[in-house]
């Protein structure tokens, strides 16, 4: 009986398992093989070592989006603060309002705000104004910003929401006023659902390659526009080099925060 | 004061959020091509939309495609999810979520680009003439793998809180594990299987990243319809489109909201009764 049991639970996860190895880890393989592979198919290490041009370009990406980071963040924690005490009816219809958005294509939600914000879009229109904004880093970070909101305000809410009541009434019993109870209490509970979002709005900042098409108005490239654009132009050793490096140094990213995030929990049950 | 303060702030970060929106679905009514000038209201770019024979085969595509890669990641995931929580050893099952979550956690684009080279491979060593003649599969593999994750992800936390009683109780009277599985505990854990279903489905609805990196040329979603369209000048078209699929996610929203809402109604009222 026991026997038959485990049989079946083994057989229960093996699609699963068949089908990772087959379309997860096989596909990342051979990024591998191609990132060090040249066109005829010979091993060798000259995308790798053709990287260093790509090097602003990394750059660029990753300050433009650590920016945009940041600004959701400030933006999104009081947002997230204010949602997570306001009345549980209210709560409800500000989730619903948050997600809407998120559901909306992000090609749409970028396309609306290139056309209000453009040249001749409606801003400059209604302002009688000819100012120029798409083309400008500026008109990137907001479109990572505005497209990528809620999925920093949401964890945060859930996170805060969480949090028990009673732990502003101690706090400020003991003496702390407002600001010390978010800043020393709320904020450092909260600390797994800061997490969440910053790494939700990251990766797709920094891998985003609409984004920089549209506002970016093809003056300056992303990390995401040159890898497409090697695939496109059919170059895929470098485009396949450029993307692992890419995807090493987020997982590896990813794990760092996760580490940190965990030993935070720890730290709380303790 | 500080009250007023926050609400002012709310307002303000919804309406930033949202003037690009609705801005996007006024001028899809607009009498002109322009999109800064709102000259007058007419229907003609929905009539022009509903008249273009590519827009109704991407939105069924789409569908196709969303409902097959939702179902196969669901029976999937679900088998998986029962699968991972057996496991005795603890390392295998750090091995299997740590592997199953890399789509999750990877770049859109990685994961497309991987998935476009590996197709690449596939059509070269099994000597496909045409990949287009194997491009709807190359897409419900590629949905039903960034999908898994999720589906995962929300019925192991269910199968988790069950434990084993039921089970046990189920396969003491009489059951066969299968049986048991299927009677007991399936029925038990339905609102994760349920919701990890609906959030694939939504996911598949939406990806443009994936999508654009693996569809062949005869296969375009709704998604790399927008992409074609805006790659152009824009004609409002794409805004009837637009205007559409966010009518129709927001009257879907509302709806699975409502009844969620009245559930936990009932809910509590029944628990009133009882006491």
């Amino acid at each position: 009986m026991k026997k038959k049991r485990s049989v079946m639970h083994a057989i229960a996860a093996a699609p699963h398992i068949f089908w990772a190895i087959l379309f997860i880890i096989l596909p990342l393989i051979i990024v591998i093989f191609y990132a060090f592979t040249d066109d005829s198919g010979a091993f060798s290490f000259d995308n790798i070592l053709s990287l260093g041009e790509y090097v602003p370009i990394f750059v660029l990406s990753l300050e433009l989006s650590v920016i945009a980071t940041f600004i959701c963040l400030l933006i999104g924690y009081p947002l997230a603060y204010i949602m997570a005490r306001a009345k549980p009816e209210h709560q409800k219809i500000f989730v619903m309002l948050l997600m809407l958005p998120m559901w909306t294509n992000l090609l749409i939600r970028t396309y609306s705000i290139m056309a209000i914000l453009d040249d001749g879009g409606l801003l400059n229109t209604i302002l009688g104004t000819s100012m120029h904004i798409v083309g400008t880093k500026g008109a990137v970070i907001f479109g990572m910003v505005y497209d990528f909101l809620p999925y920093m305000v949401l964890p945060i809410y859930t996170c805060v929401s969480k949090i028990d009541k009673h732990m502003w009434e101690a706090a400020s019993d003991l003496g702390c006023n407002t600001f010390q109870v978010i800043t020393k209490v709320i904020f450092p509970l909260s600390m797994s659902g800061v997490i969440s979002g910053v790494t939700m709005v990251l990766v797709p900042s920094i891998s985003t390659f609409y984004i920089s098409q549209k506002l970016g108005g093809g003056t300056f490239e992303l990390i995401g526009d040159t890898i497409e654009r090697q695939f496109v132009t059919g170059a895929y050793n470098v485009g396949g080099a450029i993307s692992l490096v890419m995807m090493i140094l987020i997982l590896i990213s990813i794990g760092i925060m996760n580490r940190f995030s965990e030993e935070d929990e720890g730290g709380i049950i303790v | 004061m500080k009250k007023y303060a926050s609400r002012i702030y709310l307002c303000l970060v919804f309406a930033i959020l949202y003037i690009p929106i609705l801005t996007l679905i006024l001028f899809s009514f607009n009498k002109t091509e322009s999109t800064a000038n709102f000259v007058g209201f007419s229907f003609q770019w929905y009539i022009k939309l509903f008249s273009d024979q590519n827009a109704f085969l991407a939105l069924r595509n789409t569908l196709i495609l969303a409902v097959s890669s939702s179902l196969l990641s669901t029976v999937i995931g679900t088998a998986a999810a029962e699968g991972i929580y057996r496991m005795k050893s603890k390392w295998i099952k750090k091995a299997v979520s740590s592997v199953t979550n890399i789509p999750m956690m990877n770049p859109d684009i990685v994961t497309g680009v991987s998935f476009m080279l590996f197709f690449a491979a596939v059509v070269a060593i099994l000597r496909i003439e045409d990949y287009d003649s194997i491009g709807f599969f190359a897409m419900l593999i590629a949905h039903t793998t960034f999908c898994l994750p999720y589906v995962i992800l929300s019925v192991l936390p269910r199968i988790n809180e069950l434990g084993e009683s039921l089970t046990e109780a189920a396969l003491d009277l009489g059951c066969t594990p299968v049986q048991a599985f299927f009677k007991v505990k399936l029925p038990n854990i339905m609102p994760g299987v349920i919701s990890g279903l609906v959030m694939a489905f939504t996911l598949s609805l939406d990806d443009f990243v994936i999508s654009y990196f693996v569809s062949p040329s005869n296969f375009q979603t709704l998604p790399l319809l927008i992409y074609s369209m805006t790659k152009k000048t824009v004609k409002p078209d794409m805004y009837a489109l637009s205007t559409i699929i966010i009518i129709t996610v927001f009257t879907l929203l509302i709806i699975s909201n409502i009844k969620s809402s009245k559930k936990t109604n009932t809910g509590k009222k029944k628990n009133g009764g009882r006491k």
